[in-house]
C-alpha cells in the first residue's frame, strides 16, 4: 500500500496576495537580536567558543562549517590573532550539535561576519582574562605583562603558560564584548595569506570527507528513487533483492526504497536490481521546459512590493525602454554526490553529514523519525564542494532510514550521480522584466524591475513540515515546509541612485521542480538582468558603460571598485568590436550590504558554431577588512569561473515527468580548455568590518560576460544560458 | 582470489572480479585518494595510475587491474613527505573543496612523466576531462607548472625554494 503522495501541490496552497516588504529579508531569521556582536548573541558563554587545555592546545568551537571556502582557516586566524597563540596551536571543532554553538546555516556569505566576529570578541576577552589571572598569580600589575605564543610573560622574565592559567572554568562566563579586539595595524596573522589548514590532507589522501569515514562494522546503502517527482511506487520485487549477495536489508516505506549491503558494490548492484523490478505510477504534469518562463509568469504568485521610491523633482522622461530577461533551472552539481553516515542504536541516532546546518538538520531528522532531538547528534564532516542546499541533508535522512533496519551498525549512503542531478534542489528559473524612463541627457529617471521566481530557500528546519526528500515519499509522509521567501529579490534593488524606482517580486509557490538555495539565491539572475539592462541604457544614451554607472553611485567604495576594474583591465570608452571579440562590464555589491565586486570580461564568439569563449576576466573586490588575501581571491575567482559555466552552458533539462539531465554529458560544465584567465585585485580596508565574499562575484561576472557577448554581436542576448542556440539566433536576426 | 599490486605492496583479495577497482581501493585497502564522483567515467575524480597510465578506477573491474602496478595518490607521497606535485598543490593553494584534487594530481603525474615541461595549453588539454566545480582551474595549472619546474634535474639549478617552504 502506498501512502498519499505529497508533491509540489502542497507548496502552492496559500492564495496570491499582496505583501509589502521594504527590507531585504534575511535567509534565516537568525541570529536573535541582542547587544552582543556577531553570533555571541546566540551563544554568550565564552567557553562555548574556546577551551585551552593544560598542554596549551586551544580548541575553537564554531557553528559554521568548511564547505570548500576556507572558512575554518580564516576563523582560526582570527582566534590566533586575538589570543596571541600560533596558528598550529589552534584546533577547530565545527558544526556539532552538542559541542558547538548553534549558528544556524553556513550560508549567505556570513561566516566571517557572524562566527568571525564572535570568535574575535570572545578571544580578545579570553586573553584579557588570562592576563588578569596571571597578574593575580604572579602578584604583578597587569601593565607589566605581555602575551605571546600562548604565554604570559612579566617584565622580570617570569612566565605562565595559558595552559597553566586557563583552568577552573576561567572562560565559563558570559561575554561582555567590552574588551576591544586588536586594531588592524597590530595584526600579524589576520590579513596574511596563511595556507589553508585542510589542503595538505586533501592532496595526499588523508581522510578528509564524510565519504572517507570508515567506522567499525560499517555497511553501505543506496537509494532507489522514483523516476520523477510525480511517480509513486506500485510494486517491487523486494525478496529477489534480499537474496542478492551481501544484502543485509531492503527498506520499503511507501515510495521510499533503499538497500543496505555488506559491501558498497553489492549495494549498487542491489539498487540496479530494484530499479529493474520497480513499477511506478506516473503523473507527467511538469510544464514544458521550453515554456517554463511563460508558465512562471502565468501562475498566481505572492506579490510583494520590494522597494519603491519617487522624486517629484526628477527630469521629465523623454524615452522609455523595456526588456525581459530569464534564467533556467541550474544545479549545484557538486563534484561528489551527497553522502552521509548514520547509526541507530538504543533509540539514539548518530549522523555524520556535510549539511550546512547541523542543528536544523538534527531537528528535522528528529521530527521525521519521531525521536526526541536530545537523542539525535549530528556532526559535520566535509563533503565535496558545496554551493548551497544540495543533497547533503536529504542523504542524511536516507542514511538514518536505512540505519534503522540494521540497528547498531553504521550505514554509509552516497547518492549515485543520477540521484544527485535528478533530486538535488535547484536554483530557480526566473523571469526579470525591466523598464526604464530616460531623461533628455540619457540618464535614468525611472527604473522598474519586476521578477517571477520560485522560492530560493527551502532548507530543513522550518516549521510546518519537513524539507527532507525521503520524508515526502514515506507511507506516512511529512508535508514539505513552506520555503523562506526573500531570496528571490536579492540584489534586485539597484545600488544605483535612480530618482524613481520600483521593484516587484512575484513569488511562485507552485514548484514544478524542487528549488532552494544555490550560491547567491536570486542575485545571480537579478544582477545579470539589472546590469545587462543598464548596459542597454548606456548604449541607448551613447554613454560609456563605466561612466554611465558612476553617474548613479556616490558610495566611494563602490566607485573605487568600479574604477579599479576599469583601470586594471585597460577599459577604454568607445571600444568597438570586430564582431568576434567583445568586452563587457558588470558590478554589484552582494545583498547590497556585503562584498563589492566589479568585473570586466573579454569574450570571443565563434559565429559559425555560436559558441562563446570567455578569454579573460579582470575583477576588483572590496570585502572590507581582509582576513586571508589568498582565500578571498580564491572565493572571487572561483565564483567567476563557476558563473562563467552557469552563464554559458548550464540549464537543467526535463520532460513532462522527470529531470533528464542526469550526468555530466547532459549537464556539462566549463572544462579546463574553456576556463578564462582571471585576475583579481583586492582593496583592503583594514579598519572596516569584514564582508561576506563567497557569493559576491557570481552576478557581476555573469553580467560582464553577457555585456561582452552583446558587445561582440552588436545584439543583446537576454536569456541564460548564452548557449549556441541564443547566439546564433541573435546573429541571424536582421 | 585476486592479487593486486598497489603502491608497491601486494594484496590478496577475496572479491568478485567485476567489482570496480575504486571500491576495492577505498573499502578493502582503506585508501582515500581515489574518489567516487560519477561512476560513469566522466569526471576523473577516481583516477589512479596503472603501469604509469592514468585510468578511471570507477569503470575498471578489479580483475583487469591484477598483474599491473597500481599507484594511488597515497603512493605518490604523504603529508610529511609529499611528492613535488602534492607540494606544488599545497604551495599554490590549488584546492577549494579538494574533491577533484586526486584526479588532478594523478592525471598531472601522467602528463609530467611523459612531458616534463608542458605548456599551459598542454596542461589544459591533459586535464580537459577532469572536472572541477569550485573554479580552482587556474591555481591547478600554476601548481602543475610549479611541480614541473621543481622536478627538473637538480644539476640545472639549486632548488628555487626558500627555507621553511617545506615546513608542515
Amino acid at each position: 500500500m502506498t501512502g498519499p503522495l505529497l508533491t509540489r501541490r502542497q507548496f502552492g496552497k496559500s492564495l496570491a496576495g499582496i505583501v509589502v516588504a521594504f527590507t531585504l529579508a534575511p535567509e534565516l531569521a537568525w541570529p536573535a537580536e541582542s547587544g552582543l556582536p556577531g553570533s555571541l548573541g546566540a551563544a554568550p558563554l565564552l567557553d562555548a567558543w574556546l577551551r585551552i587545555d593544560p598542554d596549551g592546545k586551544v580548541t575553537i568551537f564554531t557553528g559554521k562549517v568548511e564547505i570548500g571556502q576556507g572558512a575554518l582557516t580564516a576563523l582560526a586566524q582570527i582566534a590566533a590573532e586575538e589570543l596571541d597563540v600560533s596558528l598550529v596551536a589552534i584546533h577547530m571543532v565545527s558544526g556539532h550539535t552538542g559541542l558547538t554553538p548553534n549558528e544556524g546555516y553556513t550560508s549567505g556569505s556570513r561566516s566571517i561576519e557572524e562566527s568571525g566576529t564572535a570568535i574575535r570578541f570572545a578571544c580578545a576577552e579570553a586573553r584579557q582574562l588570562l592576563l588578569g589571572q596571571a597578574s593575580a598569580r604572579l602578584g604583578l600589575p597587569l601593565a607589566g605583562l605581555k602575551t605571546a605564543a600562548g604565554t604570559v610573560t612579566a617584565a622580570g622574565g617570569r612566565k605562565l603558560s595559558y595552559g597553566q592559567i586557563a583552568q577552573g572554568g576561567l572562560f565559563h562566563r558570559e561575554a561582555t564584548a567590552r574588551v576591544t579586539p586588536k586594531p588592524a595595524a597590530g595584526h600579524k596573522i589576520v590579513g596574511t595569506s596563511v595556507p589553508r589548514l585542510d589542503i595538505p590532507a586533501k592532496v595526499t589522501g588523508d581522510a578528509s570527507y564524510v565519504q572517507d569515514l570508515r567506522l567499525p562494522g560499517m555497511a553501505f546503502g543506496r537509494i532507489v528513487r522514483p523516476p520523477g517527482p510525480g511517480f509513486r511506487l506500485q510494486t517491487v520485487d523486494v525478496e529477489a533483492a534480499r537474496r542478492l549477495p551481501g544484502v543485509l536489508a531492503v527498506v520499503r516505506d511507501g515510495s521510499f526504497l533503499g538497500v543496505v549491503a555488506q559491501r558498497e558494490e553489492q549495494a549498487v548492484r542491489a539498487r540496479e536490481a530494484l530499479l529493474q523490478s520497480a513499477k511506478w505510477s506516473e503523473i507527467a504534469d511538469l510544464p514544458e521546459a521550453d515554456r517554463i518562463h511563460a508558465w512562471l509568469k502565468a501562475q498566481p504568485g505572492e506579490v510583494a512590493l520590494v522597494s519603491e521610491k519617487s522624486s517629484a523633482t526628477a527630469a521629465p522622461v523623454v524615452r522609455r525602454l523595456e526588456a525581459t530577461f530569464s534564467k533556467r533551472y541550474t544545479a549545484h552539481a557538486s563534484l561528489g554526490p551527497s553522502c552521509a553516515v548514520a547509526r541507530m542504536k538504543d533509540g539514539k541516532l548518530r549522523v555524520w553529514s556535510h549539511s550546512q546546518g547541523v542543528y536544523p538538520l538534527r531537528d528535522s531528522l528528529a521530527a521525521v523519525l519521531k525521536l526526541d532531538p536530545k537523542n539525535v547528534v549530528v556532526s559535520h564532516v566535509e563533503g565535496a564542494g558545496c554551493y548551497g542546499h544540495n543533497g547533503a541533508d536529504d542523504v542524511a535522512l536516507d542514511a538514518a532510514l536505512l540505519a534503522r533496519a540494521v540497528p547498531g551498525r553504521p550505514v554509509q549512503v552516497q547518492w549515485m550521480r543520477d540521484d544527485e542531478f535528478a533530486w538535488e534542489p535547484l536554483g530557480s528559473a526566473m523571469v526579470m522584466q525591466l523598464s526604464a524612463g530616460l531623461a533628455a541627457d540619457g540618464s535614468v529617471v525611472e527604473w522598474r524591475h519586476e521578477l517571477w521566481s520560485n522560492v530560493h530557500s527551502s532548507r530543513p528546519g522550518r516549521a510546518g513540515g519537513a524539507n527532507l526528500l525521503a520524508a515526502w515519499h514515506l507511507a506516512a509522509p511529512s508535508a514539505p515546509a513552506q520555503g523562506l521567501s526573500g531570496g528571490e529579490d536579492r540584489n534586485a534593488v539597484p545600488l544605483y541612485d535612480f530618482p524613481n524606482q520600483k521593484v516587484i517580486r512575484h513569488l511562485i509557490k507552485e514548484m514544478p521542480l524542487r528549488t532552494s538555495a544555490l550560491r547567491t539565491l536570486g542575485a545571480y539572475g537579478n544582477v545579470f538582468a539589472l546590469e545587462s539592462f543598464l548596459d542597454e541604457l548606456a548604449i541607448a544614451a551613447g554613454a560609456d558603460p563605466v561612466e554611465y554607472r558612476l553617474r548613479y553611485i556616490k558610495d566611494p567604495r563602490a566607485r573605487a571598485v568600479i574604477e579599479m576594474a576599469a583601470v586594471k583591465s585597460g577599459w577604454k570608452p568607445g571600444f568597438r568590436s570586430d564582431g568576434l571579440h567583445g568586452r563587457g562590464f558588470g558590478f554589484a555589491r552582494y545583498k547590497n550590504q556585503a562584498c563589492y565586486v566589479a568585473c570586466v570580461a573579454d569574450v570571443m564568439v565563434d559565429r559559425q558554431t555560436g559558441r562563446v569563449r570567455v578569454t579573460r576576466v579582470v575583477a576588483a573586490a572590496d570585502a572590507g577588512q581582509i582576513i586571508n588575501p589568498k582565500g578571498l581571491e580564491m572565493q572571487i575567482e572561483g565564483g567567476i569561473i563557476q558563473s562563467a559555466s552557469w552563464t554559458l552552458m548550464e540549464a537543467v533539462s526535463f520532460d513532462r515527468a522527470r529531470v533528464t539531465s542526469r550526468d555530466w554529458d547532459s549537464y556539462p560544465i566549463l572544462t579546463f580548455p574553456e576556463v578564462p584567465k582571471v585576475e583579481v585585485h583586492l582593496i583592503d580596508r583594514p579598519d572596516e568590518q569584514p564582508l561576506g565574499s563567497g557569493e559576491a562575484s557570481s552576478g557581476p561576472a555573469a553580467a560582464a560576460i553577457a555585456n561582452a557577448v552583446s558587445n561582440a554581436l552588436g545584439r543583446r542576448v537576454r536569456h541564460l544560458p548564452l548557449d549556441p542556440g541564443w547566439i546564433k539566433d541573435a546573429i541571424g536576426k536582421p | 582470489m585476486i592479487i593486486l599490486d598497489v603502491n608497491g605492496k601486494m594484496h590478496t583479495l577475496d572479491v568478485s572480479p567485476d567489482t570496480p577497482l575504486l571500491y576495492v581501493l577505498r573499502n578493502d585497502l582503506g585508501l582515500n585518494g581515489p574518489k567516487f564522483g560519477c561512476g560513469l567515467g566522466q569526471c576523473g575524480a577516481c583516477t589512479v595510475l596503472m603501469d604509469g597510465t592514468a585510468v578511471l578506477s570507477c569503470l575498471m573491474p578489479v580483475a583487469r587491474a591484477a598483474g599491473h602496478k597500481i599507484v594511488t595518490l597515497e603512493g605518490l607521497g604523504s603529508p610529511g613527505k609529499p611528492h613535488p606535485l602534492q607540494r606544488a598543490f599545497i604551495k599554490e593553494q590549488a584546492a577549494q573543496c579538494g574533491y577533484c584534487s586526486n584526479g588532478m594530481i594523478m592525471k598531472s603525474k601522467e602528463l609530467l612523466d611523459h612531458s616534463p615541461d608542458p605548456t599551459e595549453e598542454e596542461i589544459r588539454n591533459a586535464l580537459a576531462s577532469n572536472l572541477c566545480r569550485c573554479g580552482t582551474h587556474n591555481n591547478i595549472i600554476r601548481a602543475v607548472r610549479r611541480a614541473a619546474r621543481e622536478m627538473k634535474p637538480r644539476e640545472l639549478k639549486p632548488r628555487d625554494m626558500k627555507p621553511g617552504e617545506l615546513k608542515r
